[in-house]
């Protein structure tokens, strides 16, 4: 800096006046300052924080993760505001895509299954919040390790609202009935008890026959076959059991092979064993299809004996959900997770990170469990021993079965692939549309394959 | 000269605009381009924010790779052309489309001149309730419709099986569902071409038919050398616009099947979404919804420059 410029600063500082206006000025900035810049977790912290969050559709469930998040907020000052946003029309997607592409909206937002993936260039590590709830509660789900672990950097917070597997929910008095199968038997409401010859002998063989016999019964099961999650969801668990890989983790595409081949026969006569509507069904189909009385069981939440134990208590009292069959290379369940993501451009990411973990800690988890009637799905498994699973009626113990236990392993349509290509094998569902071409189509199965490998071929563009 | 400097009217300058000051301000105030401009303003900021803006922006995210970090050309073009999935999409928005608009502008036509027809007294009446379907928002006939549809409780089907036929699945069966997304963009959009066609019939003069009728024309000769040759303009719009509304639907596909069963139900508009918003490759999407931009932009243009032909040799 030369001589001359020094000193006209300096005769630009001298002939600076501090007026009123600039002396409240400067008050007010050094109070914010002082207020909002050191967020230390448990001090007094004033400031504010936004959520958009995934609209939970079983009543009530909201209020509670208010209730908690205003808890968080009054203990650290800190005032919280929370929208909740449907995922009807996947409106919450938009939301989370507008909000991205803008780079400014709330400062914690949900995403549902692949979108950490999708947003992950404008999302905040949270290694150091999922680290600290690993060493609390143990190992987390691996299809939420997949779906949010980007090159080794957690993004996304697994939630326990709106988190789910969809494994069998079966009218148990039908099975019993028609197919000669108790699946309260096997399954009951307390896995000590399990036999394990008995859960080995719940396999896709037993599944298919007791599915042709409900058939003939005039009660046939409903899996969805359309090309939303729950179709998409329980023909990737189905494939995953029977060993169906369609692109590994290094881009080799493995559609191809004979343990496909035997899936897709598989398939063949199952599919033939349902209605013939369950090509068109959306994700509420299958819970139309039970809740109607006409179906004997169907792949999903317990959102369906939700809703039949306020419309048709009846049907509601009949169901149970339990585990999926075990196929050769194990029993799978298809998992959905949802996240938690602090966007980079958040004002207040500390606080962001500090309310995550509360509203991860067992308690909360365990109303959050509890206000769902047991829908949510916490990512660890240690917290599967939640009373609101046994207490839930009716029947009591309905929903023990629905978080993964015994030799259940979850999984997602579209792994073991990268993320980013499994994210197009799910979405563009091309399990489901293979599944429809060879059943419903009566396309040739060679040709089913090569069209799934051009298509798989497609998701590997970089 | 005399269009773009005369006053606003004679009093304006006896009341003057002291208030301003300036004689050039006052001047500039009193060309009728200006009003008129400033007056557009409001609409002109809404469409380059809300329309041109958004266009330009998606040809600009629709040349770029999947991460939106490398501009890439057209390679997103030439990867969808190499879809088989997307050439289907292509073949089924062409079907959706040119079957949904000529099937409009048929029954459009037809109930135009039924209605044309009418005694003015019942005119009305009928104009009105035939615009019901396009007055409902369409996501929610679309709704309505879907209900009729319902793959398991559909409404039809109850009818059919109470009269003893077998049910017929709507929107499980690919084709079906093809004929299921066409009949409702019908439904919701004729009406539109009845109004159109209506108006164009009522500008037709009377003296015409009058004259051929003594020159013993039957209805169809008057018809096709009288009411056509007249409406042939108006039919010419009204086809290039529902034509490129229909093209860009999306209410009714998505709402009805999804695209589904089999991906055979896609139209352009629900295949970038799903390619856009729920697998995340927003370019791909871009360039998808971006597609037949080109074609429409020459139909539209070849479609006015006859309108404006004939329109030069009614002149």
């Amino acid at each position: 800096m030369t001589d001359s410029r020094l000193h006209s600063r300096s005769r630009e500082v001298s002939q600076s006046k501090v007026s009123r206006r600039n002396l409240l000025k400067s008050a007010a900035l050094g109070s914010a300052a002082v207020i909002a810049a050191p967020y230390v977790k448990g001090a007094y912290a004033a400031g504010s924080l936004s959520l958009g969050v995934w609209d939970h559709w079983v009543p009530g469930a909201n209020n509670t993760l208010t209730k908690l998040c205003n808890e968080w907020g009054a203990k650290n000052n800190c005032q919280v505001t929370i929208d909740y946003i449907t995922s009807q029309g996947e409106k919450d997607k938009l939301t989370a895509a507008a909000e991205a592409q803008a780079g400014t909206g709330h400062d914690i937002m949900s995403h549902r299954d692949w979108n950490i993936r999708i947003h992950q260039e404008v999302l905040e590590p949270l290694d150091d919040v999922v680290g600290k709830l690993i060493a609390q509660y143990g190992p987390i789900s691996p299809v939420a390790e997949y779906l949010a672990k980007i090159k080794g950097t957690w993004r996304g917070l697994p939630t326990t609202t709106g988190s789910q597997v969809k494994p069998c929910c079966s009218r148990f008095d039908l099975y019993q009935q028609h197919a000669g199968i108790d699946v309260r038997d096997i399954f009951p409401a307390d896995e000590s008890k399990w036999d394990k010859a008995k859960v080995d002998n719940w396999n896709w063989d037993t599944y298919l026959t007791s599915a042709q016999k409900l058939q003939q019964a005039g009660f046939p099961v409903g899996l969805a076959m359309g090309q939303t999650s729950d179709a998409v969801d329980w023909t990737g668990a189905l494939f995953n059991s029977f060993g169906v890989v369609m692109v590994d983790g290094k881009d080799n595409i493995k559609i191809d092979s004979d343990e496909t081949r035997t899936a897709l026969e598989y398939m063949k006569k199952l599919m033939a064993a349902n209605p013939p509507e369950v090509y068109a069904w959306d994700d509420a189909g299958n819970n139309r299809w039970l809740i109607s009385g006409k179906g004997s069981g169907i792949m999903n939440p317990p959102s369906a004996w939700a809703v039949a134990k306020r419309d048709h208590p009846e049907v509601a009292a009949q169901c149970w959900t339990h585990p999926m069959p075990r196929g050769p290379k194990g029993r799978f369940v298809g998992q959905l997770p949802q996240f938690y993501g602090v966007w980079s451009f958040s004002k207040n990411k500390v606080a962001a990170k500090d309310l995550l973990l509360y509203i991860s800690q067992k308690d909360s988890v365990a109303q959050l469990v509890q206000a769902s009637s047991g829908y949510d799905l916490p990512s660890f498994k240690t917290m599967y021993d939640l009373p609101t699973w046994q207490t839930v009626e009716p029947p009591l113990g309905t929903v023990y079965g629905y978080p993964p236990r015994g030799d259940e392993q979850t999984s997602i349509a579209g792994a073991p692939a990268r993320s980013e290509v499994g994210a197009q094998i799910y979405n563009q569902a091309i399990n489901t549309v293979m599944v429809a071409k060879f059943t419903q189509g009566n396309e040739k199965l060679d040709d089913v394959i090569k069209w799934a490998e051009n298509e798989l071929e497609g998701t590997l563009r970089v | 000269m005399a269009d773009t400097v005369q006053t606003w009217s004679p009093g304006m300058r006896s009341v003057g605009l002291p208030v301003l000051g300036s004689q050039n301000l006052r001047l500039f105030l009193r060309r009728r381009s200006t009003i008129a401009f400033l007056m557009c303003l409001p609409l002109i900021v809404i469409i380059v924010g809300l329309v041109i803006y958004p266009a330009f922006y998606s040809i600009y995210l629709s040349m770029l790779n999947k991460t939106q970090t490398r501009f890439i050309g057209l390679d997103n073009f030439n990867f969808l052309l190499s879809r088989d999935v997307f050439r289907m999409v292509v073949e089924q928005t062409a079907i959706f489309a040119i079957s949904a608009v000529f099937f409009k502008a048929l029954i459009g036509l037809i109930t135009a001149h039924l209605i044309n027809n009418l005694p003015a007294k019942g005119q009305r009446k009928w104009r009105g309730m035939l615009l019901v379907p396009w007055v409902i928002p369409l996501a929610l006939s679309s709704l309505g419709w879907w209900w009729l549809f319902d793959p398991t409780h559909s409404a039809f089907n109850y009818i059919l099986e109470s009269l003893g036929y077998d049910d017929v699945q709507w929107l499980g069966n690919p084709y079906w569902a093809r004929f299921s997304v066409i009949l409702v963009n019908v439904w919701y959009g004729a009406p539109f071409f009845l109004i159109m066609y209506l108006a164009a019939l009522k500008s037709v003069p009377e003296q015409l038919y009058e004259a051929a009728a003594i020159d013993g024309a039957n209805a169809w000769q008057k018809f096709r050398h009288i009411t056509l040759p007249m409406m042939r303009n108006i039919i010419a719009i009204t086809v290039l616009f529902s034509l490129i509304v229909t093209f860009a639907n999306f209410d009714i596909v998505q709402i009805m099947t999804g695209g589904g069963p089999r991906n055979m139900t896609h139209v352009f508009a629900t295949y970038s979404f799903m390619l856009g918003i729920r697998s995340g490759d927003l370019p791909l999407g871009a360039a998808t919804s971006l597609f037949m931009f080109p074609i429409l932009a020459i139909a539209a243009v070849l479609i006015l420059r006859g309108v404006r032909k004939r329109g030069r040799e009614i002149g």
